[in-house]
This record gives C-alpha cells, structure tokens and sequence, in this order.
C-alpha cells in the first residue's frame, strides 16, 4: 500500500518495463480485489460487466474493467465512492462537478504520501533539490494544486514558500528576498507575476529562478517560449486531476518534451471517446487513468475527458516511465477558467432556480491581460422583471454571487432580453471563448 | 383607474430602444410620455400610451420583457415652485418616492406630474388628504 521511502524518490522511473510492469499487475490485482470488498458501487459495477476480481490477473486485462465517469462520482456524493472507513480518511479536497454539487476526492495518509512523491518526482525532473526553495503559488484549499505542491516540495526536502495565489507584489517581493529557485502556479499567472514584477521595478531575469511547474490550465508551446523569456526559468508542464490525486501524475523532465507518467501508481490508457476501445500508444483520444495504490477512494479506469496520446518512443533522459503529449482539449464543454474548472452545466443548474430567468445564457471567457474574464449573458423573462432599476440591480448582484459560490471563480453577469442569445438548430452554442490559447 | 405605466427592460445594445419605439408605432399607440433610466449595463424605457393593452400586446409578440405598473398622476400648476409644493407634501406625509418624471399637456398652464411610490394604497389617500387628488388614465388623458 505505502511505497518504501528508503529508496529514492525516482526509483521507479527507471526500472525495466518488464518489471514495472510486474509492479503494475500486482497493484493492480490487489486494488480491484480492495474495490470489489469494500465499494459497493465498483462490486455492483462488475457484477453488471461479468468481471470478477480473480479475472484481473495483469494490467493487459485492465481493459475488461468498467468505466469510471465523473457522473459517478456525484451519484455517490459525497462518500460513496470510499475503500475506506471515514476514520481511515484524512484529507478531503473537491473539486467542481458538472452541477451544483462538488467532486469529492477523499484520501488516507498513504494515499497523499503517494502523491507527494509523484509530485515530488515531477520537481526532481525539473532539476530541484533539497536545496531548493520552491514558491507554491497555486491556490491553497478545496483546490489540489496548493497542497499538493506543497507537501511535494516537503517530500522533497526543499524549503517551501506557501505563497499560495494573488497579492502578487508580495509573490515577487518573497521570490526576489528568499531567493525562490522553483516556481509552482498556473501559467498565465506565472506570466501575471513576470509583469507585476516588472511594473514594480524589478529585474526578473536577476532573480534566482531556475525552474517553473506550470498547469491546472490549457496553456501551449508559445506561452512556454513568452514565460522563459520574461522569467529566468524553464518551464515545465505538470499534468494532474483531483480525481486521481492532484499535480505531479505527470510532468515534464528536461527534455520539455512530454510528461512522465507516474505509471508505477496512475496506469494511462488512451481510448477512443466515442467506442471506449484502446488505442495503441502514439494514438490521440481520451485519457484514462487507473489508480494503483489508491485504497481512500479507490480509482478504476477513470475516464479523465482530456485528450491527449502516449508517446510511443523511450526518452532520452533515460526514464523508462511513458509519457503524454502537452493536453490537446477536452472531449466535454469544461472551461478551465483562471485553473478553475468551470462546465456550463454548472451555470444552468443555478439559473433553472431563479424565477423569472431564462435557462438562456451564453458564456464570453476572454483574457485581458494575463487574466481570464468570463461574462455571462443571461436572459430575463417577464417574471423577473420589474421597473426598479436597483432591484434589477440587486437580481444581477444576487446571480453573480450564486454563480460564484458555485462555481468558484467569478463572472460578470450580463443581464439581456429574451432571444437575444442566438438559438441554432441542435446544439445550442454555450461558449464563446476568445481566449487566444 | 390609476394611470399605467409600461416598463420595458432595455439591453444595453445598438437598436434596442428603436425596437421598442417601433412597436408603440406599430400599435398605433400615442406616446405621451418617455422616461429613460439606465446603468452601465441596462436600462429600463418607462412610457405612457394611450392604449396600454394595444402597446403591451405589440411588445409581447415581439419578444420584449415589460411589466405594468400603476402610478400616481397628479395635476401641477404650470408654473414656478409647482412642483416644489407637490414635494413638500409628499416629505410631510413621509411618502417615499422611488421615482418621478413630468410632462407638459395639450392645456396651457397644466403639467402632469407621475410618481411611482412603493404602496399606491397609502400615498393616494394621504395626497388626497393633502389637496392633490390623483387622477385618473382618462384624465390624464383628457389633459
Ligand atoms: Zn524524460
């Protein structure tokens, strides 16, 4: 269940593949015999599929193994999905669901020790060391990216900086006196730092920067080239999902060319979206993620909707762990607004409980700056109206506020008459987003 | 009857207001007065027609968001501190006023003033009371 914290970190990143794989397989077979036992929704699951645990004898037989999707876990909202008695748990992040009620990803101390390795591994990759000193800059909270970073730069033995995300003056102000070498946050508020420092007066490219650990957004080849010219650093994808764990499934080595999977404890399939069916590595489709030694909330073929593919060939670092391509979108509507995770679905849940407001609205993301901006249009019928502009007022006041409690990020609310969002034939257009990423 | 005000919601969008005017046009309808209030935002067109039913029913098939409301018209000297005395009234009866707007009339010598309290149930008799009677839609409209 735990990993040996005797050996490196990075043991497992260069092992055999014949012997990786063995690891892989036992994990594997205990993990499902674990969720069979102990969560009644994965034994019903199997039982519907005709798959019993002695049937999983080797990761090739991963694929006779059910579904996982995210609508599952708000079926079981909020503990149903749990290996584990709660007394076991010790950590519980959430993350957004597709309606109003959150994700939740429950863990036992095992289960966060492994992913502080994973995510310390993704910091190791990149060069850090015990004697670094990495600046979380990641949003602290029901969010993974804060904690998650933050014990990984403690498995690590680094100093860690707590920074967690805004007051950026105080970010650049920290990074330049403490002498911050690593930098974890989101892209586009990497670049937000990078400009606020420079307003201030500060030479970026004196500080000591060296490495930064970029995700929880879409962001692209073109932005990493912006960040390491307005920072001193390299940057480096990390690739993650509260469901799993949270950053540092996957990252990035020296080569920026593909993120190492932590495959000894997260198995990736790729399938195609529509049939379900494996793909062979190199093939682009759906990423699916299995957690090998993950007994809190035990995780089965997780269907992750990012798209991507497996590399096919080894990399030269000498890893032996696979890799995934950068992100390639999304085979849903979510929105990843800020590093927040948005889906429209959300945003229609809260409008369908206010009386008088068309379930219409149309979704504007735009970036001003290096901020994303989301403006929702909504439609107000009769019902709603009166001829009072400050309760109009306080009716949009009210929208925004539910919309951001829900949705964790906010909005701008738009309020507008009845048909003037275009309706087209079929699927309704939902989205506009402008952002150039 | 207390004379009715429509109220239409206007999006903060080239052509909305022309929208609205043209179906007060294509109702045949008489606008005798017009009262804009907006923010960054949005905004609210007030009107006074002469056929609200006419006027309502073009809005609604053309898709607008629009309430009826019952205002307080009353009859103001047309002449300086008309209205002055009007308010003086209205402070001392302790009405709130949550907006107003005037207009001159077709009589020499006569304005209209239109207010919207939060309960017509209490500020009429209380205007009455105090010598400024409310009027009524037709004559309002006879002005
Ligand atoms: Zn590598």
């Amino acid at each position: 269940m735990t990993t040996p914290t005797s050996k490196p970190l990075s043991w497992a990143e260069t092992l055999p593949r014949a012997e990786l794989r063995a690891l892989q397989s036992e994990r594997l077979r205990a993990v499902v015999r674990h969720a069979y036992d102990h969560v009644p929704f994965y034994r019903r699951r199997m039982d519907e599929a005709g798959v019993r645990p002695d049937d999983i004898r080797d990761i090739a037989d991963l694929a006779k193994l059910p579904f996982t999707v995210k609508k599952d876990f708000r079926d079981q909202y909020p503990f149903g999905m749990l290996g584990t008695p709660l007394r076991d748990i010790v950590r519980i992040h959430a993350s957004s669901g597709t309606t109003g009620k959150p994700t939740v990803a429950a863990s036992t101390q095992a289960d966060l020790d492994v992913w502080a390795e994973c995510a310390a591994r993704a910091l190791e990759r990149a060069g850090s060391t015990p004697e670094s000193i990495v600046q979380v800059s990641y949003g602290y909270g029901l969010f993974t990216g804060g904690l998650g970073m933050h014990y990984a730069a403690e498995r690590l033995g680094a100093a860690v900086v707590p920074a967690s995300a805004g007051n950026t003056e105080k970010q650049v102000m920290l990074m330049k006196d403490f002498g911050v070498t690593t930098l974890c946050c989101t892209p586009s508020y990497a670049l937000q730092i990078a400009e606020v420092g420079a307003a201030m007066g500060v030479d970026m490219h004196s500080l000591k920067l060296r490495a930064g650990h970029f995700g929880a957004e879409p962001w692209t080849e073109a932005m990493r080239k912006h960040i390491e010219e307005v920072l001193p650093l390299k940057a480096y994808d990390i690739y993650g999902l509260s469901e799993v764990a949270g950053p540092g499934v996957a990252g990035e080595c020296t080569q920026q060319s593909g993120l190492h999977f932590c495959e000894d404890h997260f198995y990736p399939e790729i399938i195609d979206p529509e049939t379900g069916a494996p793909l062979p590595d190199g093939e682009k489709g759906e990423l699916v993620v299995t957690c090998l030694s993950k007994y809190g909330q035990p995780l089965l073929r997780y269907r992750t909707r990012d798209i991507t593919c497996i590399l096919p060939d080894a990399c030269p670092c000498g890893r032996t762990t696979r890799r995934i391509a950068r992100l390639m979108g999304r085979t849903d509507d979510m929105l990843i607004i800020r590093g927040v995770n948005v889906f429209p679905s959300q945003i229609e849940d809260v409008l369908v409980r206010v009386k008088g407001v068309l379930p219409q609205y149309l979704i504007t993301v735009d970036r001003q700056g290096n901020l994303d901006t989301m403006e929702i249009q909504i439609e107000i019928g009769n019902d709603a109206f009166t001829d009072k502009i400050k309760t109009l007022e306080a009716l949009r006041a009210d929208l925004q506020h539910r919309l951001k409690t829900v949705l964790n990020v906010g909005a701008k609310v738009k309020l507008c008459e009845p048909g003037s969002i275009e309706r087209t034939l079929g699927k309704a257009v939902r989205v506009r987003d402008l952002r150039k990423i | 009857m207390n004379v009715r005000q429509i109220s239409v919601f206007l999006e903060n969008r080239a052509g909305r207001l022309a929208s609205i005017l043209q179906c007060v046009t294509e109702a045949q309808c008489n606008l005798r007065a017009m009262s804009l209030s907006d923010t960054s935002d949005f905004g609210i067109v007030r009107l006074l027609v002469d056929d609200v039913d006419r006027c309502t029913a073009t809005l609604r098939d053309r898709g607008h968001t629009f309430n009826v409301t019952e205002m307080v018209a009353l009859e103001m000297p047309d002449r300086p501190g008309g209205l002055n005395r009007i308010l003086d009234a209205i402070t001392a009866a302790g009405l709130n006023v949550e907006y107003m707007y005037a207009f001159a009339t077709r009589t020499p010598g006569k304005a209209v003033v239109i207010f919207r309290f939060e309960d017509n149930a209490v500020a009429i008799p209380a205007l009455t009371a105090a010598g400024y009677p409310a009027l009524t839609e037709e004559q309002v409209r006879a002005l």
